[in-house]
């Protein structure tokens, strides 16, 4: 018993020091990161983990789960930043984020990876 | 090995087979090679060490020098020249190629260029070809700049493209599926973004292809496609780029009539989709710095994207 006590407390421990990695209910960080890949997130930011993805037209995505603000106008909540990589000019008409015909499954696939990532 | 699409392991083509029988005869060769000289070094060690003295090689003669040092490798590199003849064999030109394909190599893309029966340009595109399946297919290599090589592993041996002068290179696809080139000479700071794609398919699809790859660029009712194609015939993209149909004619950089068709971006630089479209338009120094293609920092968020739902649509 003290034993498993102990175990959970490790875990979070564990847990917190990656708190910014927040999780994503229904969101699959593999499916995601094959989105990303197919969509070619990659050519505008910089995202760690995936291969090529060093485009300096955007932010770049490690760490955006501690950001606050997504693309200067919305709180940094899931189901915003879904809505953002869904369809972003009908949120920010200026921005040059295209509408990338992700379907919301698929963007929240994408959230779960950005998020998953420290 | 067969996972890798520029393994010579996994070929596609009698040629491609004769390289890989030649890879392995050299592998298997050298092993055998190798582990004979590490074990006649242990061999001369542990003897030394056994008698405590230096071997006297004055008392032996030179047989092993002759012998192993001359004889052999020459008998080694003789047998391996006379094995490398056969697959570097001059392909039959016996039967008329089905296709004619010029590619011309710049720093750092392929132009292709199609050739009808009588010899007239029928279709210009870039960084991908596509071949008739079990047909010969006649390449003729060329090149703007410095010296590329044009190596397809599944398909060919690598030949070079020289400046001034062509090159001739038959390649015949023995299955059909889509198999992965690059250039193999060293050919500047982009060299490794110099790839290219040869789709292998059936009679149909490449007839197919080359009809819609003939055909103006298409014209969209769409209002924001419209618009991106505004700006790309009246911006800095129609100096370099030509879009046939459109007033865009200009050839110093790939002819993007049917870009939206394309399997990738940028000679292998990205996998071709609107996101990566846009972002190569936006900032092409950040993903391929050196290459041709300046970053313009000219356009602003709604005509990027307006620029590459024109580009996309070309299908």
């Amino acid at each position: 018993m003290r034993r498993r006590v102990f175990v959970a407390a490790l875990v979070a421990i564990a847990g917190c020091s990656r708190a910014e990695a927040r999780a994503v209910p229904g969101g699959d960080v593999d499916r995601g990161k094959a989105v990303i890949v197919a969509s070619g997130c990659g050519a505008c930011h910089d995202i760690d983990g995936i291969e090529g993805a060093r485009g300096k037209v955007g932010p770049p995505l490690d760490g955006v789960a501690e950001r606050s603000v997504i693309g200067g106008v919305l709180p940094n909540t899931v189901d915003n930043m879904i809505r953002w990589i869904e369809d972003a000019p009908s949120i920010s008409p200026h921005t040059a984020m295209p509408n990338l015909g992700l379907s919301s499954a698929q963007a929240r696939d994408v959230v779960a990876y950005l998020y998953s990532r420290p | 090995m067969t996972g890798n699409p520029l393994s010579i392991f996994s070929s596609a083509s009698d040629a491609a087979a004769r390289v890989t029988r030649l890879a392995w005869v050299m592998i298997v060769l050298s092993a055998i090679i190798f582990v004979g000289v590490v074990v006649t070094m242990l061999l001369a060690v542990r003897r030394n060490r056994r008698n405590g003295t230096a071997v006297d090689l004055t008392e032996r003669g030179n047989g092993w020098l002759i012998w192993g040092g001359t004889v052999m490798p020459g008998i080694v590199l003789v047998a391996l020249f006379i094995v490398s003849l056969g697959a570097m064999s001059k392909y039959s030109t016996a039967t008329p190629p089905a296709v004619t394909i010029h590619i011309t190599g710049h720093q750092w893309w392929w132009q292709v260029d199609y050739t009808d029966a009588a010899g007239m340009r029928a279709v210009r595109t870039a960084n991908e070809i596509h071949i008739p399946v079990n047909k010969p297919v006649r390449v003729i290599l060329t090149t703007s700049d410095v010296i590329h090589s044009f190596w397809v592993p599944q398909l060919q041996g690598k030949l070079d493209l020289i400046p001034g002068d062509t090159n001739d290179l038959r390649l015949e696809a023995k299955r059909p599926g889509t198999f992965a080139g690059a250039c193999a000479e060293f050919c500047g700071p982009q060299h490794a973004h110099m790839m290219l794609s040869v789709v292998a398919e059936s009679d149909s699809a490449f007839g197919a292809w080359i009809a819609a790859q003939s055909t103006d660029g298409i014209q969209s009712a769409d209002s924001t496609i419209a618009a991106g194609r505004q700006l790309f015939v009246t911006t800095e993209c129609a100096q370099c780029h030509t879009v046939r149909g459109a007033v865009a004619r200009a050839d110093s950089a790939p002819d993007l009539t049917h870009v939206g068709s394309r399997l990738t971006l940028a000679a292998g630089t990205l996998p071709n989709s609107l996101g990566a479209i846009e972002g190569w338009i936006a900032n092409p120094q950040a993903l391929k710095p050196g290459a041709k293609m300046p970053t313009l920092r000219a356009y602003t968020g709604p005509e990027l994207r307006a620029l590459a739902a024109y580009l996309e649509s070309l299908k």
